[in-house]
This record gives structure tokens, sequence and C-alpha cells, in this order.
């Protein structure tokens, strides 16, 4: 293990804003896609079956 | 006879109505195969590779930047070539996967573009330059961009296709650029991180967090782009037999059809 304690993985020796700035940017955009194709998937489907679109 | 039952083997995944079923049930175990690789990557690399000389911590950016930067060049490549087999072979289901690959290859160019900007921030002590590599690789965002802009502007489906295969094809010469940037032009970038012909200039347990990571982001945009297609598919052939049986209607509508033909019965 490269960390201490919690606050120093949190803070990246200085750099938290940088490193945490990527990374949750990077998690957000590759939970938000599947989630949108997901969707999308379940509106084809549902049309399909005659039932109402959802929008 | 074994001639034709390779053919046939051979395409018969080219049809959209044996695809649907098939990559339905791949999704589940390509997600599942990102999630742990994505865990056994962040381990390594933000929990047990040490602290860089030179960059300190910013350098763990590595994990997911070099990732994003080659699944935007390699998802752009996959695409352009599905698109070409597309238009050339008038293959449907080739189109709908380059369609598919687009959003996915567009998102990974942006997060390779951002995650850069933070790591150049601390490191050059700028967001951005307008060196051969940042440049290059922004105009791979404007090129998926293009491509998605123009295939949802033209109405006709196919017309629409084969279009989007003209740019993917022509644009597909900007991905070399990017790639042979940083050895071409006096870049700020650096060199390439991995060499298959040199010997790794990074430490062992930071190059194994990346290759897990770059493992991870295939499986995931292999997931995210299978459902995709599956549901492009679906729109496409909305009156096909084969979606109502895909969606698991035909039982539905072979009693609404018996039933009409009872009540006509019974009309006369």
């Amino acid at each position: 293990m490269n960390w201490n304690s919690a606050s120093e993985f949190f803070a990246m020796g200085g750099y938290g804003a940088y490193v945490w700035g990527a990374y949750v940017v990077t998690a957000a955009c590759m939970a938000i896609e599947p989630v949108t194709v997901a969707l999308r998937h379940r509106r084809a489907r549902r049309a399909l079956r005659g039932e109402r679109a959802e929008r | 006879m074994d001639v034709v039952n390779t053919r046939w083997r051979f395409f018969r995944y080219a049809s959209p109505a044996a695809f649907y079923p098939l990559a339905g049930r791949l999704v589940p175990w390509f997600a599942a195969v990102a999630a742990v690789l994505a865990l056994a990557g962040l381990y390594l690399g933000m929990l047990r590779a040490p602290t860089d000389a030179t960059q300190g911590d910013a350098y763990r950016i590595i994990f997911i930047h070099v990732p994003a930067a080659w699944m935007s060049m390699v998802l752009y490549v996959v695409m352009a070539f599905w698109a070409a087999i597309g238009w050339a072979f008038n293959a449907r289901l080739a189109s709908v996967v380059a369609r598919a690959i687009a959003p996915t290859g567009a998102m990974f160019t942006f997060l390779a573009l951002w995650t850069g900007a933070l790591w150049g921030k601390p490191t050059w002590g700028t967001w951005w330059v307008w060196d051969a590599r940042l440049t290059s690789e922004l105009i791979l965002l404007f090129l998926y961009g293009g491509y998605l802009a123009l295939v949802s502007a033209i109405d006709d489906v196919r017309r629409a296709d084969r279009a989007g295969a003209l740019l993917a094809i022509v644009g597909s010469v900007n991905v070399p650029i990017i790639y042979f940037s940083v050895i071409w032009w006096n870049t700020l970038h650096q060199g390439a991180s991995v060499s298959v012909a040199a010997a790794p200039k990074m430490a062992a347990i930071m190059l194994q967090s990346m290759l897990l990571m770059t493992l991870s982001f295939w499986a995931y945009a292999f997931a995210v782009v299978f459902v995709r297609a599956r549901a492009i598919a679906l729109e496409r052939d909305n009156r096909s037999a084969w979606a109502a049986e895909a969606v698991g209607r035909a039982r539905t509508r072979t009693q609404t059809q018996t039933q009409a033909r009872t009540q006509t019965g019974a009309g006369t």
C-alpha cells in the first residue's frame, strides 16, 4: 500500500483536484452512457410491442 | 458442401436476427469483465503503485488517460472499417455497428482531452497547447461529431450510412497522424508510453495497471456498443418478423390474427 491514511490518499500529494477531476468525470461518463443506451434499447422494445413509448 | 457450410457460418451473424440475441447474451459478460478489470487496475494504480519521482501523484491520471486515448483511435478505425463494409457490401448490420460505435468513440476522445488537460496543467503548466498531438486528437473529436451530425441530418437511413461511411473513411487519415505526431513533430506531449519494439519505460506495476484499465475500457466499449447496436437494429427493422419475435411479440400477434379471424367469422 502506497498510502498511510485516507486523507493522504485523497490529497494525492497536492494534486487531488487534478487527479480526482480526471477520475470523477471519466467515471460519470462511463456510468451515464450505459444507462442512456439501456433506455434507448428499452424504448425500441416498447415501441415494437406497441406500448406507449416514454417520450 | 464444406465451403457452403463455412460461408453460411461466416455470414450468419451479418443478419440482425442472429446478431440480436447473440449480442444480448454477450453484453453481461463484457460488463462483468469491464468491472472486474477496472477494480484490479484501479487497485494497482491508485493504491499500490508508488508516487512518481518527478511528477508526484499527478501521473496517476495516466491510468485513464492513455486507455481513453487508445480507445478513441481504435474505435475510430473500427467504426470506419464497419462503415466501409456496410457501404461496399450493402451489409446493413455493419452500418448499424458503425453508427453504434460513434458516440462511444466520441466520449473516449473527450475523456482523453479532458484528462490530458488536467494532467497538462500540473506538469506542463498549461491546460492546452496547439501542439500536433493535442490538435490532431481535437480533430478526431470533430470527426466523430461530424459523422454523428451527418448521419442524423439525412432522413434516408441507407443514404445516411453511405455518406457517413465516406466521411469516416476519409477522416481515418487522421488516426496515423495522431499516433505518429509525437515522432514527426517536436511536440510538448511526450512520446509513446508503450512500444512493442522497446523495453517498457515505466515500472511494471504502473504498466500492469494501465493495461488492465485498457482491457477494461475495451470490454466496456463492447458492452455499450452491443446494446446500442441492438437498439438501432430494432428501431430500423421495426416492421420485421425477427424484431417482433425478439421482443416476444410473436405470440401476441398470432393471437390478434386469430381473434380478428374469429371476429370476421362471427360477423358473417
